[in-house]
């Protein structure tokens, strides 16, 4: 991590839209989405729904954002073919 | 103006005089007393169309400064002027101007805070503003206060700085007071004071952000930036007083010594005090009493250097407080003289005498009584009060 003399002016941040590098899927806790490729429909109900714009959009398949995913379930809640079961984290860990 | 014209201003109208001749883009401003006078002449400036600047009438203290911030992040000159309970009002946004590192110039007619509710003299205002990172700076008279407003825009805006600066007069002894000041024309202003050149001004071709979340995995590294900035600006802000001792034909520096020559015991001053002192210091050596007289001017960032060497062959020192800090060892300036000190060989002994309370007014005689005690100590090279207030009825204190 970058030291006193290192750190910009005054803690200025002088990159402008650098949020997107800032990995807020670190702030998830207790349960993440698991999605079935198996029963998606690509209906994209969960693309919609996403609060965080964790859902990514591919050619003929949806994929998660780790990254950014808070774990609220709202995805999981909305797709009408089951396809996205939340599961704990804490079983893994 | 003419050039180099004495004109008979008080305090507050020379700090007005030298903000127009400083050109700021915006003042944003709240009056109180003893400071009204400045803002008034600003707004008349302003209106009679003499100064070019956007002037702000807020409706607080806090607002004012807070558009201060705003202006000055957007790379304008900004100005400000206050005293005593709208500086405390001010008080949430000093560290916000200081942490931005925001040349913000404000004067401060000093005045104590209530209660009981008091629109005199001291230094309560400014002092218990100390540690929000704005430099400090201490006026004896309306010429210095002239001098230095002019001074303090150029110490702020420099590159080697990116400081707040507070001017600070004391209220009506200084502020009220009528003097001849020798002013500057506007031409020698403007060639000791470029436009400003700001850092990282707000501009939507070149976004950036300013008072983001600082986590404490960063904070303590932003902080100990801004410390290393304000202990570096000592050394600019004394190559910026030579310079304009140099153009203006002045005599300034961060410490004055009076009459320190061969003195055993120094009375230490800070504003208008200094020159009663040196009447005091004056009467004491035609008497053959070895007493001199260190009157500092810069109180942020603290001269702790200049301070051990003008110091270091005195006996007793006395040092003079306008105010009180409450359960401590008397005023601010007193501790902190006492700290700077601490590890030289032969320290002197280092007394406070906190005095001028809420406008008492502190004359000759008490600077006497004041160096009569320092050169008791240093007969019996023993302190037995770490202070003792001066200006005060009844027991334990210096009389009135």
């Amino acid at each position: 991590m970058k030291t006193w003399d290192e750190v910009p002016f005054a803690g200025y941040i002088l990159e402008p839209g650098n949020a997107e590098s800032y990995k807020t899927g670190d702030w998830r806790s207790r349960q993440k989405p698991v999605l079935s490729q198996e029963k998606c429909t690509f209906c994209l109900l969960c693309w919609i729904y996403c609060p965080d714009g964790a859902i990514v959009r591919k050619e003929d398949a949806v994929e998660i954002d780790y990254y950014h995913c808070k774990g609220c379930g709202i995805c999981s809640y909305e797709c009408p073919s089951g396809a996205i079961r939340m599961k704990s984290e804490l079983e893994e860990t | 103006m003419v050039a180099g014209m004495v004109l008979a201003l008080n305090g507050d109208e020379a700090a007005a005089y030298a903000v127009k001749q400083c050109k700021p883009d915006v003042i944003a401003a709240y009056p109180i007393t003893p400071q009204t006078i400045i803002v008034e002449r600003l707004s008349e400036f302003v209106a009679d169309g003499e100064l070019d600047a956007e002037f702000i009438s807020a409706e607080s203290e806090h607002s004012a400064l807070s558009a201060c911030i705003g202006a000055s992040a957007m790379g304008a000159r900004t100005y400000t002027a206050t005293a005593s309970q709208g500086l405390a009002l001010m008080y949430e946004m000093l560290f916000v101007a200081s942490s931005f590192r925001l040349p913000i110039v404000m004067s401060v007619a000093n005045r104590a805070l209530n209660s009981p509710l008091n629109i005199w003299n001291d230094m309560s205002d400014t002092m218990g503003a100390r540690d929000c990172g704005w430099i400090q700076i201490y006026n004896e008279n309306a010429q210095e206060v002239y001098d230095f407003t002019i001074q303090a825009f150029r110490i702020a805006e420099d590159h080697g700085v990116l400081l707040p600066v507070m001017v600070c007069h004391d209220g009506f002894i200084v502020s009220h007071s009528t003097e001849g000041v020798e002013t500057l024309s506007d031409s020698e202003v403007d060639s000791f004071l470029p436009p400003r050149d700001p850092v990282y001004p707000l501009d939507v071709e070149r976004p950036v952000t300013i008072g983001c979340v600082g986590v404490p995995e960063y904070y303590p590294e932003i902080k100990y930036q801004q410390e290393v900035a304000t202990k570096k600006s000592i050394s600019k802000i004394k190559e910026i007083m030579n310079e304009f001792n140099e153009d203006f034909g002045r005599n300034y520096g961060i410490i004055e010594e009076y009459r320190m020559e061969d003195a055993e015991v120094a009375i230490l001053t800070i504003g208008s005090a200094s020159g009663t002192a040196k009447d005091a210091v004056d009467e004491m050596r035609t008497e053959g009493k070895p007493v001199g007289l260190l009157k500092l001017r810069l109180f942020r960032p603290l001269p702790v250097k200049d301070l051990r060497k003008a110091l270091s062959d005195v006996k007793v020192v006395g040092v003079v407080d306008r105010h009180i800090s409450f359960g401590a060892l008397g005023g601010a300036l007193n501790m902190e003289v006492r700290a700077a000190l601490y590890e030289m060989k032969d320290r002197p002994h280092v007394m406070g005498f906190p005095t001028g309370l809420g406008g008492r007014d502190i004359r000759v005689e008490h600077f006497i009584k004041i160096a009569d005690e320092l050169l008791k100590i240093a007969e019996r090279d023993m302190l037995e009060e770490d202070y003792r207030v001066v200006g005060c009825r009844g027991p334990g204190c210096i009389g009135p």
